[in-house]
């Protein structure tokens, strides 16, 4: 694709032809998928396509039976494991809320901030002046300052989804990969997450999995289509939306 | 100003080391400062029996390390203690010197008894105090560290990692009954003389043994303490409640796991080391499944994720032990199982936990007051 | 009476036909009259002088010689001071010695025929020698064998008397191997002796090997000849050994297996640790027992039939017990299973103690019936039918729970619950019931199991503790929720055990394989065939 066009920026993303089994289940045949640094991308697709396994494969859960997939433009992620990949600025939002429960708010921040990671490191640790004004900036962000002794576990659904990707934050992502951050939200709630993306959006290139309909409309963003764990088609939604192949696998029924 | 910041506003730590100090003072003077028909006075075996609950109490602590932070289930940490007890076992028996039965300068009785020529490679060394000492610690780190490195590397975790650590501790079992092991086989090592050129039997040792297990114990803690409130410490929490979203924050889990559970292995061994010259025996059977279950157990008593609970269960469950062993003996595994279930089913904080909370509703109800209540909770351990 | 009389007569027709087939032989023609008066003077003498009449007495072809012989082994032979003999019978009445007439009365100063060892080693060499060529073919077997062992030359000309007449080709060939040790150890000629060395090694075995290897003063062809025949026994015992040690295997490996089938549904298929399996195991041994007990004391002709009778009833004594600890305490635990393994441990302290406390701490005979007793031989195996039994056994339950969770509808419902307990209870399907019947299922084969087992192992309180580790490992090593994996986990497991302990011994064997173990889950933490996917990766 482009990647053999030099004039063109290096994608942060580049995945090429990679196939994922499970005894005999495909389930990614040949993907391939560029996203362009600074890019936001939504990635729509029936249960079952391989949105969940794409992630996994990027962030280094699962490893592809062939294929490739690069960070940045020469940065082998299939040799890596998570917390290298990770470390290299890819965060990975999961479906279900996934936040230290019996950690306060403030303390999940802190242990998100990009830095140390090493255990003897870790261990004699102590909270700089400006981890804390970092941490500050995130909890004004994510709307959690009031919040920010309470449990993790204490939180509301909505709250601990906006904790999850204040956490993200922390980790100063280059590329952030968010799977399906609305689910279970209230319409509020869901349009305030959709500006809290765009704003993210700014800096980082974000790649977001997603059912909801309107919320990828107000992303207003290009639009993949996965089935069957290949792409099946590439564009800006209303584009997209009129793909009779589409039509016929996702949309109509 | 260290300790306030180790404490932050726990009381619950200063009051459990100021309840070890006081008893530990008051028992050692009250063995060796009345006379024996005192109405005062602490007899020896108590003395010797308090000294084991001691131990124990690390061992528990160990426990709660790795299972109340870390969220691992060893029920393999009773091999680290077996380990400990048999290295410090090894330099007792050395210490007979010719004082056995059968008078050889050098070989212990047992290996005289099966015709040994000269002592096995891995026993020299073991008449230095030191490096006895040292080898108490490195053993069961060297195990954890290698067991832990090939179990957690490969992800090995919950239910799996349980079932290997109780396979590794019935393995090891296996291997001490034999006699070609040279660890005395089935009888173990006993016949202890002394330690340090001190007889072993004495009233002053005896209380010298206590003491040193409660400040192993205070040590021990206080360096739990401190490594639970670090940011290593949150992390550990963090790999309990949620392992995967620790992962991809970039933190590498198997690192701090193995930092943990060698630890935790080496203050098992510790606590090993201490009991056996208190307890005068070293055998094949501390390596049995059983125990290292019921040290859990003890645990889950005390509160899991307290570190005071751990050893608070640890004394409760043993002076249990005790008493129903003495007065109905064939009650105590009823009582035993019956404590599983309970703690389990009713009580999943345990003592810790639970009664701190019982008295903050009764005084709640007394002054018919609903407040808030203030104290902030001990770490919860998540569900698994 | 009419029945000892016979039989007395029987007894003496045998003695006859024994010496008028000698005589015929020719073979001790002199030997008559006057020297049996010399012979049995001997037994008044000194052991070697008894050695010597007993020698005398196997080839004198005299009427009483096996009642002489068989009386002075159990020290019913008296000898009175005039060197006279006389034996008593069974039923305690005399007899003299040379015409095996009844006597009033012992001879003056009789004393017993003292035996020592070799007195006895010589009687039965004179044993073996006198029933060669008794009309009992099982008889004849034993003298031959009896030949082999003593080696005593002297009966070559009776081995080849009898050879020449039997008609027993069982018979025969040990004949011919007694005779082939008798010219290997004698002082014939070379090619005798080759052709010996074959007729040994041809019965490959020990003794064989051990006949070969004691041949006094050995020629080099000889030797040469003993060494391939040697070489070519010592490899043969070797196969049929590796091939007992793999039937031992299998052995251990289907009581694995039925130890681990319950746990396979429990832990395999419903994520719940039961430590307490292990005394579920126990209960349907005790099951056993209690059936047995009532049917010794009420109904014994019913005995073989006990365990068919225990089958069901250890199935649904150790169901319901698993029924009442689901309902009880793991409904409440579940999702959480380091609370379930430690509460379900304390369960087990709690059943072991009572057991203990109603039928005391010491093992319960558990008798095996008719069917389940004894042994047989299959080449060089000797294969006891209780083993055998419990083999055929423990595939059968795993057919038949196969066929349960793949062909039923609580199969099915079972399946459905644990792949998506929210979508099988939306459905319709009762998630409680169907969690407590598939624990009942798991315990009631727990409990059958302790049927299967009270066969070959001591039914105790601790019966249950000394297979929890192991089924556990199987299953782990099998992988979880797979019946096939289950059957090759335990299949592999014991086999591997039963073929290491000729090598390492049982307990360096055993110490061998859960190391091994630990490194192989370690290698692959979802056993040998995992289930793969999304679902699992939770």
């Amino acid at each position: 694709m482009q990647i053999g066009d030099t004039s063109a920026p290096k994608p942060i993303l580049y995945v090429d032809g990679v196939t994922v089994t499970f005894d005999g289940f495909r389930a990614l045949n040949d993907l391939s998928l560029v996203i362009a640094p600074g890019e936001m991308r939504a990635i729509i697709g029936p249960n079952g396509a391989g949105k969940t396994t794409m992630m996994d494969v990027i962030t280094g859960k699962t490893r592809p039976d062939v294929g490739t997939v690069a960070f940045n433009g020469d940065v082998d992620l299939t040799k890596l494991d998570e917390a290298a990949i990770a470390q290299l600025g890819i965060g990975r939002k999961f479906q279900k809320p996934t936040v230290f429960e019996s950690h306060t708010v403030r303390d999940n921040l802190q242990l998100a901030l990009a830095g140390l990671r090493k255990p003897f490191t870790v261990l004699f640790a102590k909270e700089t002046a400006k981890e804390r004004q970092r941490i500050d900036e995130l909890l004004e962000l994510t709307k959690l300052t009031e919040s920010h002794g309470r449990l993790a576990g204490d939180l509301s659904h909505g709250q601990k989804q906006w904790l999850e990707i204040g956490m993200l934050l922390a980790q100063e992502p280059a590329l952030l990969l968010v799977d399906e951050p609305v689910a279970g939200m209230t319409d509020a709630e869901t349009a305030e997450t959709a500006e809290l993306l765009v704003e993210i959006n700014k800096t980082r290139s974000v790649v977001v999995v997603e059912h909801d309909m309107t919320f990828v409309k107000a992303l207003g963003v290009k639009v993949t289509v996965l089935h069957e764990g290949s792409v099946l088609a590439e564009g800006p939604l209303d584009q997209v939306q009129a793909n009779e192949r589409v039509i016929e696998v996702y949309l109509g029924r | 100003m260290i300790m306030k910041r180790l404490f932050g506003s726990d009381a619950m730590a200063l009051w459990f080391l100021a309840c070890l100090l006081v008893v530990t003072v008051l028992v050692g003077v009250l063995n060796l400062a009345t006379p024996a028909d005192s109405a005062l006075h602490v007899p020896t075996y108590l003395v010797a029996l308090l000294g084991k609950y001691l131990c124990y109490a690390i061992l528990a602590l160990s426990i709660d390390l790795v299972w109340g932070y870390v969220g691992i289930l060893s029920l393999g940490h009773g091999a680290f203690f077996a380990l400990g007890g048999y290295a410090m076992g090894m330099y007792l028996m050395r210490q007979i010197g010719p004082r056995g039965v059968y008078g050889d300068p050098v070989l212990p009785d047992f290996m005289v008894f099966l015709n040994w020529k000269e002592l096995p490679w891995y026993w020299l060394g073991f008449d230095n105090f030191l490096f006895a000492m040292v080898m108490v610690a490195l053993v069961p780190g060297i195990l954890a560290f290698v067991f832990g490195y090939l179990a957690f590397r490969s992800r090995v975790t919950g239910v799996y990692l349980s079932i290997i650590t109780q396979a590794m501790t019935y393995a090891l079992l296996l291997a001490f009954f034999r006699n070609d092991m040279g660890f005395g086989g089935n009888n173990g090592l006993t016949d202890f003389k002394d330690l340090l050129g001190f007889n072993l039997q004495t009233d002053g040792m005896r209380v010298a043994l206590f003491a040193a297990s409660a400040l192993a114990l205070a040590l021990c803690y206080l360096l739990c303490l401190w490594i639970t409130r670090s940011r290593f410490g949150k992390v550990l929490i963090a790999v309990r409640d949620a392992e995967s979203r620790t992962r991809f924050m970039g933190y590498r889990v198997e690192g701090y796991k193995l930092a943990a559970f060698t630890l935790s292995a080496v203050m098992a061994g510790v606590a090993g080391a201490l009991y056996v010259p208190q307890v005068g025996i070293i055998n094949p059977g501390e390596f049995a499944p059983q125990n290292s279950i019921e040290a859990v157990v003890w645990v889950a008593v005390g509160g899991r994720g307290t570190l005071v609970g751990a050893a608070v269960g640890a004394i409760v469950v043993n002076f249990g032990k005790t008493v129903f062993t003495g007065v109905l003996p064939e009650l105590w595994l009823f009582a035993l199982g019956g404590l599983f279930v309970f703690v389990t089913l009713l009580m999943p904080k345990g003592i810790v936990g639970t009664v701190p909370q019982l008295l903050d509703m009764m005084r709640s109800r007394k002054a018919q007051n609903a407040g808030e209540t203030a104290k902030p909770e001990a770490p919860r351990p998540a569900a698994e | 009476m009419v029945i000892s009389t016979l039989s007395r007569l029987r007894r003496l027709c045998l003695i006859a036909m024994a010496i008028l087939t000698l005589a015929g032989a020719g073979a001790i023609g002199q030997a008559r009259a006057q020297d049996v008066q010399d012979t049995l003077k001997l037994f008044s003498g000194s052991y070697d002088d008894i050695q010597k009449g007993i020698e005398a007495l196997a080839v004198s072809g005299q009427p009483t010689a096996i009642e002489i012989l068989q009386a002075l082994t159990d020290n019913r032979l008296l000898a009175g001071a005039d060197g006279s003999l006389v034996y008593k019978d069974a039923a305690g009445a005399l007899h003299d010695a040379a015409t095996g007439t009844v006597v009033a009365a012992e001879p003056a100063g009789a004393k017993p025929v003292r035996a020592n060892n070799r007195i006895r080693r010589a009687v039965e060499a004179a044993l073996g020698q006198l029933t060669l060529v008794s009309p009992d073919p099982a008889k004849r077997l034993e003298a031959a064998l009896s030949v082999f062992k003593s080696k005593d030359q002297t009966a070559l000309p009776l081995i080849e008397t009898a050879l020449a007449r039997e008609t027993d080709a069982k018979v025969k060939t040990a004949l011919e191997r007694a005779k082939a040790a008798l010219v290997l150890y004698g002082p014939g000629e070379e090619p005798a002796k080759l052709a010996a060395v074959e007729v040994i090694a041809a019965q490959g075995d020990q003794d064989a090997l051990a006949m070969l290897a004691a041949t006094p003063s050995p020629s080099p062809a000889l030797a040469a000849a003993i060494k391939d025949a040697s070489d070519a026994i010592e490899g043969r015992l070797a196969l049929w050994s590796g091939v007992q040690s793999f039937y031992y295997g299998i052995s251990l490996g289907s009581v694995l297996l039925l130890a681990a089938i319950g746990l396979a549904i429990t832990f395999g298929v419903m994520g719940v640790i039961n430590m307490a399996h292990g005394e579920m195991v126990m209960i349907g041994a005790y099951t056993t027992f209690v059936v047995q007990d009532i049917i010794r004391n009420s109904a014994p002709w019913l005995f073989d039939y006990s365990l068919a009778i225990a089958l069901p009833l250890a199935f649904l004594v150790s169901g319901a017990v698993g029924i009442l600890i689901e309902r009880v305490i793991i409904r409440f635990l579940y999702g959480r299973p380091l609370e379930t393994l430690l509460a379900t441990f304390g369960l087990s302290l709690v059943l072991q103690q009572a057991v203990r406390s109603l039928f005391g701490p010491t093992n319960r005979e558990v008798g095996n019936p008719a069917w389940m007793s004894g042994a047989f031989d299959l080449g060089g195996l000797t294969l006891t039918y209780n083993r055998m039994w419990i083999i055929v056994f423990s595939i059968v339950v795993l057919f038949v729970l196969m066929v349960v969770l793949r062909r039923t509808a609580f199969g099915l419902q079972m399946r459905a619950v644990t792949q998506n307990r929210r979508m099988a209870g939306s459905m319709g399907i009762r998630t409680n019931w169907v969690d407590m019947l598939t624990f009942g299922l798991g315990s009631g084969i727990a409990g059958i199991a302790g049927v299967a087992l009270s066969q070959i192992d001591n039914v105790s309180p601790n019966l249950g503790q000394g297979y929890i580790i192991d089924s556990f490992m199987v299953v782990v090593f099998g992988g979880v929720g797979n019946l096939w994996g289950t059957l090759v986990g335990a299949m592999t497991l014991g086999i591997t055990n039963k073929l290491l302990e000729p090598v390492a011994g049982a307990v360096l064997g055993k110490i061998f394989v859960l190391v091994a173990l630990v490194l192989f889950i370690q290698r692959k933490p979802r056993g040998l065939f995992p289930q793969k996917g999304r679902a699992v990766e939770r």
